[in-house]
C-alpha cells in the first residue's frame, strides 16, 4: 500500500467507528482526539482494526504515533508497503 | 470450542457479544429465560406492548455529541446515532411536600430551581457540582466512600441533600440508605448533566438492534438455555453445564448473572455469602388510560415522589410495598418526532420499594389477590403527587419483585444488582468475569458500556 491507501483505509476504519461523523474535511495535521474527540477505547480500536483487516500489529508503546492522519500514514508506510 | 461464553442476553451481554463477535471471536450468549432483555425486556398483554424495566434511558446526549456514555457506546458498537431514536423528555421533578425541584436534560433548568428553592444553598450545589467533574471514574477507593459524607460536608440544607438522593437512588443505588460517592456521582452525571429520553418503540427497539447486529457478526443466541454449573479445575473454569445437562466449552466466560450468583454456579464454591445480595427490589403499577396524560395536566415525564422531608430508601420492614415514596413515569411526555407520532395509549407507571421474601412466598391465590390491592394503595399514594388519573384507567397490570427474579435470576429481585460492585470485574477464577449491574454501570447505556468494557478489557487483549 502506498501512503494515500493507507490514508483511505484509515478514513474507511474512522468511518467504520464513528459513522456519524463527516470525515471529508478531516485536517491531516491535527490530532484525532481534538477534532473528533476520540478517547483510549477508540484508539485501541483503531489498533485491533488495523489488526483485523491488514494483520498490522501496533505495539502499545507506538500508541502515540497514532495522533493525527499525517503521522498515522508515516509511522504505517514502512509497515504496510507489503499490504495489498 | 467457545473463545467466549457470556452468560445472559441482556444489555450487558449483547453489547459485550458484539464487541467480540466483531473481533472475528467465536461467543456464544446463554439465557435462561425465554426472551431477551434481562431487566430491560418487554412483553406483551391484551394485544398491548409494555416494557419491563425501561422508564427513560439516562445518559442521553444529542445528535452530534462525541463526549459522554451515549457517544461511547455507539462508537464501540459502530451504531449511528438514528439506530436508537431516542426522543428527549418534555421535563421532570423531584417532589417532595414542601419543595418541588424541575429539571430537564439543560442542567441550567435544576440549577434556577435550586436557587428559587434553597436560595442559601445556589454556591453550595454548585461546589457539588464541581467535585462530580471532578471525580474519576475508575478510582475503586474514591467509588466507595460515603456519598451522604460528602453531601453532608457541601450541602447545608438537609431537604435539598434528600431530594438531590432520592432520584438517584432510585434510579441507580443498589445499597440502602446511603449510596457510594462513585454511584453518586455517575448517576448525577447520567440524569442531570446528560438526561432522560425514550425510543418511541420502547426497550424493544435497541434490544432488536443489538440481537440483529450480533447475529450479523455470527454470535450465537441461545435462549431457554440455563447455565447451571460452571466446572472449575485448580483456579480455571473448563465447561459450564446447563439446565438440560449439555455441557459446553469455552476458553473464557463473561457472566452477567451478579455477583453473587455466578459465584454459585462455579463447582469449586460451597456456599456464596448470601448476606451481600441486594435487597432494593420494586412493584410496578401500570395503568393503561382512555386518554393522553397531559388531557388531564400530566406533562411530566418523570416525577420522583417523598411524602416527608426524609427520603426513606430501603426495603420494608414490615410490609409488601413502602408507598412513602416512588416513582411516576409517562411514556407518553417525551418529545417524539413528528412522523412518529403519538403512542397508541396514555400508560402511566408507578414503582414502589417492595420486599422480595413477602411476594415470593406468597401462594398463587393470594398472591393475584396482594397485585390488586398493592395496585390500588401504590397508585392512590402517587396521586398527591399527579393529577388524578383513575377515572380514565381501561386497563392495568402490576409486576413484582418475583417478576423481576423470573427475567433477571439475580437474588432478591435486586433491580441494580449488590451494593459491592466488582469495577474491574475480576473473580477468583483467571478466565470468569463479571459484567453488568454487579460490575458498576446501571441503567441502559450503563449496561451496554459495562459489557463493552468488560469484554474489551478481559477478552480483547491485542
Amino acid at each position: 500500500m502506498v501512503p494515500t491507501e493507507i490514508r483511505q483505509a484509515i478514513i474507511d476504519i474512522l468511518a467504520d467507528i464513528a459513522p456519524d461523523e463527516d470525515l471529508t474535511n478531516l485536517n491531516d495535521d491535527q490530532s484525532f482526539r481534538d477534532q473528533m474527540e476520540l478517547d483510549s477505547m477508540d484508539f485501541l480500536d483503531i489498533v485491533m482494526e488495523l489488526r483485523k483487516r491488514y494483520r498490522v500489529q501496533v505495539p502499545e508503546e507506538d500508541y502515540s504515533n497514532l495522533d493525527s492522519m499525517a503521522s498515522t500514514v508515516s509511522y504505517l508506510t514502512p509497515k504496510m508497503v507489503a499490504v495489498v | 470450542m467457545y473463545d467466549t461464553i457470556i452468560i445472559g442476553a441482556g444489555m450487558s451481554g449483547l453489547a459485550a457479544g458484539i464487541r467480540l463477535a466483531h473481533y472475528d471471536q467465536k461467543v456464544c450468549i446463554l439465557e435462561r429465560h425465554y426472551t431477551i432483555g434481562g431487566l430491560n425486556s418487554f412483553y406483551r398483554m391484551n394485544g398491548r406492548d409494555y416494557d419491563v424495566g425501561l422508564h427513560a434511558v439516562t445518559n442521553f446526549t444529542e445528535k452530534g455529541a462525541r463526549k459522554g456514555p451515549l457517544a461511547r457506546i455507539l462508537r464501540q458498537l459502530r451504531f449511528k446515532w438514528d439506530d436508537f431514536s431516542l426522543s428527549p423528555q418534555k421535563g421532570s421533578r423531584v417532589v417532595f411536600p414542601s419543595a418541588n425541584l424541575r429539571f430537564d436534560n439543560d442542567l441550567d433548568l435544576l440549577r434556577s430551581e435550586v436557587a428559587r428553592e434553597f436560595p442559601g444553598q445556589i454556591d453550595n450545589f454548585e461546589s457539588l457540582i464541581a467535585r462530580i467533574v471532578d471525580y474519576d471514574d475508575l478510582d475503586q477507593e474514591a467509588f466507595e466512600i460515603s456519598g451522604r459524607q460528602v453531601l453532608n460536608s457541601t450541602i447545608t440544607e438537609p431537604l435539598l441533600i434528600e431530594m438531590i438522593l432520592c432520584p438517584l437512588m432510585w434510579y441507580g443505588n443498589a445499597d440502602s440508605h446511603d449510596m457510594a460517592w462513585g454511584q453518586f456521582c455517575i448517576m448525577f452525571r447520567s440524569i442531570f448533566f446528560e438526561g432522560f429520553a425514550r425510543p418511541y418503540k420502547g426497550v424493544r427497539l435497541i434490544l432488536k438492534n443489538l440481537v440483529k447486529r450480533y447475529r450479523g457478526l455470527g454470535g450465537e443466541l441461545k435462549l431457554r438455555h440455563g447455565v447451571s454449573k460452571i466446572h472449575v479445575d485448580n483456579g480455571h473454569a473448563t465447561t459450564v453445564e446447563l439446565d438440560n445437562g449439555e455441557t459446553i466449552e469455552g476458553k473464557r466466560i463473561l457472566s452477567s448473572a451478579g455477583s453473587l450468583e455466578t459465584m454459585r454456579l462455579c463447582s469449586d464454591v460451597s456456599a456464596p455469602d448470601t448476606t451481600k445480595a441486594g435487597a432494593m427490589t420494586f412493584i410496578e403499577s401500570i395503568s393503561v388510560l382512555d386518554r393522553e396524560p397531559s388531557k388531564i395536566g400530566n406533562d411530566d415525564t418523570i416525577v420522583f415522589y417523598n411524602d416527608s422531608d426524609k427520603f426513606n430508601w430501603h426495603p420494608p420492614t414490615d410490609d409488601y410495598c413502602d408507598t412513602r415514596t416512588g416513582v411516576i413515569c409517562s411514556p407518553n411526555n417525551y418529545v417524539y418526532a413528528d412522523e412518529d407520532g403519538k403512542l397508541a395509549d396514555g400508560i402511566l407507571r408507578i414503582t414502589t420499594i417492595a420486599d422480595y421474601q413477602r411476594w415470593n412466598d406468597l401462594p398463587d391465590d393470594d398472591y393475584a389477590r396482594a397485585k390488586l390491592k398493592w395496585y390500588d394503595r401504590s397508585v392512590e399514594s402517587s396521586v398527591r403527587f399527579t393529577p388524578d388519573f383513575r377515572p380514565y384507567v381501561i386497563d392495568t397490570d402490576l409486576f413484582t419483585p418475583k417478576t423481576i427474579r423470573r427475567f433477571t435470576w439475580h437474588d432478591n429481585g435486586a433491580v441494580y444488582g449488590a451494593p459491592e460492585k466488582k469495577l474491574d470485574g475480576t473473580t477468583h477464577l483467571d478466565n470468569l468475569f463479571l459484567c453488568g449491574t454487579d460490575q458498576g454501570y446501571v441503567g441502559i447505556i450503563g449496561a451496554m458500556m459495562s459489557g463493552i468494557s468488560m469484554a474489551n478489557l478481559h477478552c480483547l487483549k491485542p
